[in-house]
């Protein structure tokens, strides 16, 4: 459905030259469900639009849906559904009348626009807003129509930038209910970008980590945090036991790492099945003669996958 | 891969997807009608004002070939269309920011309906405030020659299209400085409609005005005008404001196509 060369894009402000994305070689198959993950100015929105022909690549290729993006862009915007990171509808238009036309730009008759336009006011809770200016709409009402907008057409390739960014916890459950249920019906590949670690983890079954403007992790969420993070086992001791549990973890998992605790130190330390391997660690330390204060196994994040990759935690760079 | 098997939507044509942009943005105009009355008054107040002091100026009426408002009218009809398909960049630079903009331009609408689509819904309510002034005009002596008429606003809608799309490429250059868009379009604007003799006779003016006017495709559009309103078919002078309206439209669609495809959103 998509395949990519080495797809790259800089942008010139004055004389500062900004490498947004430096090379991207992907490939999605039909059917897949697949989310950008990575920090502001990662180069999400960029690749995205690269992808969707609404930006020239400075260097490399890209097909989408069988297309050359560059050779027919034309081509490739009939098969694809867009929702960019901004809004989408204008704010001096009604609800209605933009979802409406939209439907038409595609090519659709009144009578399937108007269906499908019904549908989606129905499943997205819109339909009270129906003739409302899209302007005196709120954040999270608005973008619930920008997705409207990009489905109305039933495209076979969806993008979505950022599409449950401002929406409520029971807006996004219907949301992806709705993005599920296309996607079971229709077969529609998806490629979103998110901010929202644990929709990237629950949702996606594949997980692009981009970081300045490179690919850094393609894989399943499952398979990222357990070769990427693991699960980890964390105790808290007083600073008097701190040596003495140090050593005996040391021997029991890998990456021990340490940070201070208002109760003493807190040492963590990775192994698998953390919450099973949990007690045995927990007697031992005690026949070690350490005062245990706390325990905690974790699994891991797609944050700590994260971390790992780049040093650096994507929730401190979170907007 | 697997083999694709996309249900691709049909293939629109240029004329539908103008069709589709123009009805989107005159939906705004329907939806807020209060808007179009006011405007309708700004036209009247322009003839109901200047009028009369050419008029005055004219003494006989020599100046004018005849009577004033005759001479007049169509020049205020030209000047409403330059008004409003110059300011078609301004609802586009609002959609450029908020990000509608984008959306449209993801779908595989045309580059050129965007634009002449844009045009036409500036002109659409300019056709209404002809028709009314025209009506107005009639009982202080205008005489009303429809299909001359009729003729003379296909031009100006002609030209009006290359207009609108030199204002939506305005737009687009000016996309991160809103005033820029209105200082370029108010310091060009001023000087094109004055030097195309459209409020007062160039004849009389300086030679280097009547000079720099052959330059401006506004004057030949004009004086078609003039013509066609006054009655007459035959003139030449039609033909080469088809020509100067034509070579806009061209010119405006080629410059607006460049720009939305140079454009980095
Ligand atoms: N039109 C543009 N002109 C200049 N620089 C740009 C432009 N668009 C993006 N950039 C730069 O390219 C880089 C990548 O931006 P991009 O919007 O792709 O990031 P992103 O991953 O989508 O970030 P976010 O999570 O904040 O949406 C940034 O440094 C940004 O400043
Ligand atoms: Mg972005």
């Amino acid at each position: 459905m998509i395949h990519t060369e080495s797809l790259a894009r800089t942008f010139t402000v004055g004389k500062e030259t900004i490498e947004a994305v430096r090379g991207i070689d992907l490939d999605v198959a039909e059917g897949e469900l697949v989310a950008f993950l990575g920090p502001n100015g990662a180069g999400k929105s960029t690749t995205l639009r690269m992808l969707t022909s609404l930006l020239p690549p400075t260097s490399g290729s890209a097909t989408v849906a069988g297309v050359d993006v560059v050779a027919a862009p034309a081509e490739v915007r009939r098969r694809i559904g867009y929702i960019g990171q901004k809004d989408g509808a204008g704010h001096n238009h009604r609800v209605w009348d933009e979802l409406l036309m939209q439907g038409r730009f595609y090519g659709m008759s009144k009578a399937d626009a108007a269906a499908s336009g019904e549908e989606l006011l129905h499943t997205l809770d819109l339909e009270a807003l129906r003739m409302r200016k899209v302007s005196s709409l709120s954040g999270g009402q608005k973008r619930r129509l920008d997705i409207a907008l990009g489905l109305i057409h039933a495209p076979s390739l969806l993008f979505l930038d950022e599409p449950s960014t401002g929406m409520d916890p029971q807006n996004r459950a219907n949301l992806w209910e709705h993005i599920m249920r296309i996607r079971e019906q229709r077969g529609t590949t998806i490629v979103l970008t998110t901010h929202y670690l644990d929709e990237a983890d629950a949702m996606a079954e594949r997980v692009v980590i981009i970081d300045d403007g490179t690919i850094i992790a393609d894989d399943t969420a499952e398979t990222l945090k357990a070769k990427q993070a693991g699960d980890r086992l964390t105790v808290v001791v007083r600073p008097a036991d701190a040596a003495a549990a140090r050593a005996l973890l040391g021997t029991e998992g890998s990456e021990l790492a340490e940070r201070p605790d208002d109760d003493g130190t807190a040492l963590s330390v990775r192994v698998d099945a953390a919450s099973h391997a949990m007690p045995g660690v927990l007697a031992r330390l005690r026949d070690a003669g350490v005062d245990v204060v706390a325990a905690a196994a974790r699994r891991p994040t797609l944050d700590d996958v994260f971390l790992n990759l780049t040093g650096r935690s994507l929730r401190e760079g979170e907007s | 891969m697997a083999v694709l098997t996309l249900p691709v939507p049909a293939r629109t044509n240029v004329v539908t997807d103008v069709g589709h942009v123009w009805w989107r943005e005159t939906l705004t105009i329907l939806r807020d009608p209060f808007s179009l009355i006011f405007s309708l008054l700004q036209p009247l107040v322009f003839l109901g004002l200047f009028g009369p002091l050419l008029s005055g100026l004219a003494g006989n009426g020599e100046l004018f070939g005849g009577s004033s408002l005759q001479w007049f009218l169509p020049g205020v009809v030209v000047m409403i269309t330059m008004f409003g398909t110059s300011m078609t960049g301004s609802t586009l630079q609002f959609e450029i920011m908020t990000g509608a903009f984008e959306r449209i331009l993801a779908t595989p609408l045309s580059r050129s309906a965007l634009m002449i689509g844009r045009a036409l819904k500036e002109l659409t309510p300019l056709v209404v405030q002809a028709a009314i002034i025209t009506l107005v005009a009639i009982p202080f002596g205008f005489v009303l020659h429809p299909l001359h008429v009729l003729v003379g606003l296909l031009i100006l809608g002609i030209f009006g299209v290359g207009v609108g799309a030199l204002s939506y490429a305005l737009a687009i250059a000016a996309r991160k400085t809103e005033w820029i868009f209105w200082a370029v379009q108010q310091s060009l604007l001023f000087p094109l409609l004055i030097l195309s003799g459209m409020m007062l006779p160039l004849e009389t003016g300086p030679g280097w005005m009547q000079v720099v006017s052959k330059f401006n495709p506004l004057t030949y559009v004009v004086d078609a005008e003039r013509i066609l309103f006054a009655g007459s078919l035959g003139d030449v002078k039609i033909l080469w404001g088809l020509v100067a309206a034509l070579v806009t439209a061209a010119i405006g669609l080629w410059v607006g196509i460049r720009s939305i495809r140079k454009a980095t959103i």
